[in-house]
């Protein structure tokens, strides 16, 4: 049919509906494909690990110092706030474990993929969108240089690897504010301290953060590059694969986590 | 600067383009355009904006997909190609983007080295250097070779992407729009520059302009890009002799008042 609208009643009502659909599973379609090229390339030679060590840098650079800060105001405030509710029960010694499972188990991996989806989602989003915009991908193309390899395969590895290293480290550091707080609150030395965290945690809490770090850092790396290496033309392209790939991840984070706890829950 | 004369070998098509027809949406741009480049030739393909004349160099180098036709490059069939022979071919393509489209986030160096050393695996350090400073030589900028591609102008940025083609010694180059925004000095000498590149590498090109100079000092045949058809092809002279109004505003004016 030449035209659609001609011989329909309610042409503008169908066709956004019909347009909404079809790019959904048009989008759902490329994501797909988007995969399978990586899981196609990414195990072929050569791996890039300069660049995959390059890109790693840059995510621990551009994301540390609010990590670093955020991590270590959640421990302390966390602590800080369950102080009191504990007090009532005089089980003021059980802080550190409860703060030690929910720094573990659920903090330390979200909060460090809800920063980096901010920092690192948005600057790969742009990154790669400025490129695609100015067609220096197009130009690595057609110099045969494999620029899915060398820009997609790289970040998606480099934060797959990266984010699960940060979260370690923000639990880290969250627990290092939980003490600050406990010294100033109980005065527990630092050893007691640790042999409390300690206590509570099993192999499987470990397990399933670091597990849950790599699905985030995966996830990150994937929708930022897809936004970016698929951006549209134009200015505006830049900025709109920039903001996509932060909400975008963040979203599919926080399904993550809702999904990850359950499963790891039949493991526990 | 009068064009050199270029040794052309009408035997032999680099290019050949057989009812190619693209569209994107309801928007149809190419129908059924038919085009030969030979051997050693500098064509130059004029057309107003949105004419598709960057869809048509994109389909060349295989960045786009044809609907229909044949477009056959070095013996390749570019619309039925596999992925490998794809690659393969791409190193004989040099593609000089219209805004450059150099790597920001590297030094003139790296953007050259960098098709050089993903193409060819294990080159030695003095290779990969003589070959960045021979392509800089050609066009004339060795003294930006630790520059970023910001600190450039417009006609540094532009010959370093030629550059940057070179460097992989390119059978075919595809300019687009190759003096567009840059002022009349640097447009003469990237028109000299197109032809010492055809001359010293021996490439056949096709070049897209709006720029009627460029055209007359860099073509050895024009082709002009109408309704999704090359309606009128020829020398300079020949296309320009009509009175089709949706061709002489070209001539007319960069030439006249
Ligand atoms: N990837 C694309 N997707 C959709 N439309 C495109 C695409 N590339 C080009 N077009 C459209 O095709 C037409 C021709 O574009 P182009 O070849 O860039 O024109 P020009 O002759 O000025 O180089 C334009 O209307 C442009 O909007
Ligand atoms: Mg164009």
């Amino acid at each position: 049919m030449d035209n659609p609208n001609s011989t329909n009643v309610h042409p503008q009502n169908k066709n956004s509906i019909v347009r909404g659909l079809t790019d959904m599973f048009i989008s759902l379609y490329k994501i797909y494909l988007f995969l399978a090229k990586f899981f196609k390339e990414v195990f072929l030679p050569p791996y890039e690990w300069n660049e995959v060590m390059k890109q790693m840098y840059q995510i621990g650079v551009r994301s540390f110092t609010l990590i670093t800060f955020t991590g270590f105001v959640v421990g302390l405030i966390f602590t800080k706030q369950s102080r009191p509710s504990l007090a009532q029960f005089g089980a003021t010694s059980w802080i550190p474990g409860l703060v030690s499972i929910a720094i573990m188990r659920a903090l330390a991996p979200l909060v460090t993929a809800l920063i980096a989806a901010g920092k690192v989602g948005s600057s790969i989003g742009a990154e790669l969108g400025s490129m695609r915009v100015t067609e220096q991908i197009d130009a690595m193309e057609v110099s045969g240089t494999k620029p899915f390899k060398y820009l997609v395969c790289t970040r998606i590895i480099a934060s797959s690897i990266a984010i699960p290293i940060l979260a370690i480290y923000v639990g880290f550091v969250a627990m290092m504010g939980s003490y600050l707080n406990v010294l100033a609150g109980e005065g527990t030395s630092f050893t007691t301290f640790m042999a409390q965290v300690f206590e509570p945690l099993s192999f499987v809490d470990f397990e399933a953060s670091l597990i849950k770090a790599i699905f985030f850092g995966f996830t990150i790396g994937v929708v930022s590059c897809y936004q970016g290496y698929y951006a549209d033309k134009g200015t505006e392209g830049v900025g709109k694969a920039a903001n996509a790939s932060v909400v975008t991840a963040m979203f599919l984070i926080f399904m993550e986590e809702v999904i990850i706890v359950q499963v790891a829950g039949w493991f526990r | 600067m009068q064009k050199p004369k270029g040794h052309i070998n009408y035997d032999d098509t680099v290019i050949s383009i057989r009812g190619l027809r693209k569209s994107f949406g309801d928007l149809h741009i190419l129908k059924g355009v038919d085009l030969d480049l030979f051997q050693g030739e500098n064509l130059v393909v004029l057309g107003r904006s949105g004419m598709g004349k960057s869809v048509l160099i994109k389909i060349i180098s295989g960045l786009l997909n044809a609907d229909s036709g044949s477009v056959n490059v070095l013996g390749e069939e570019v619309t039925n190609i596999a992925e490998k022979t794809l690659q393969q071919l791409r190193l004989n393509i040099g593609f000089s983007f219209q805004n450059s489209a150099l790597y920001d986030s590297m030094t003139v160096r790296k953007n050259l080295e960098f098709p050089l050393v993903r193409n060819h695996k294990g080159l030695r350090r003095a290779e990969i250097d003589n070959a960045v400073e021979t392509v800089l030589d050609a066009v004339g900028l060795s003294q930006t070779i630790n520059q970023m591609p910001s600190e450039l102008s417009g006609g540094q940025r532009k010959r370093i992407g030629i550059a940057r083609t070179l460097i992989l010694q390119p059978k075919i180059m595809l300019y687009d729009e190759p003096t567009a925004g840059l002022d009349p000095i640097t447009c003469i000498e990237i028109n000299d520059l197109i032809n010492e590149v055809q001359q010293r590498y021996k490439t056949s090109s096709i070049i897209i302009t709006h720029d009627m100079t460029c055209a007359k000092q860099t073509g050895d045949r024009m082709a002009i890009l109408l309704d999704g058809q090359f309606q009128r092809q020829g020398s300079f002279d020949e296309v320009f002799a009509t009175d089709d109004d949706r061709v002489r505003p070209f001539y007319d004016y960069n030439f006249i008042q």
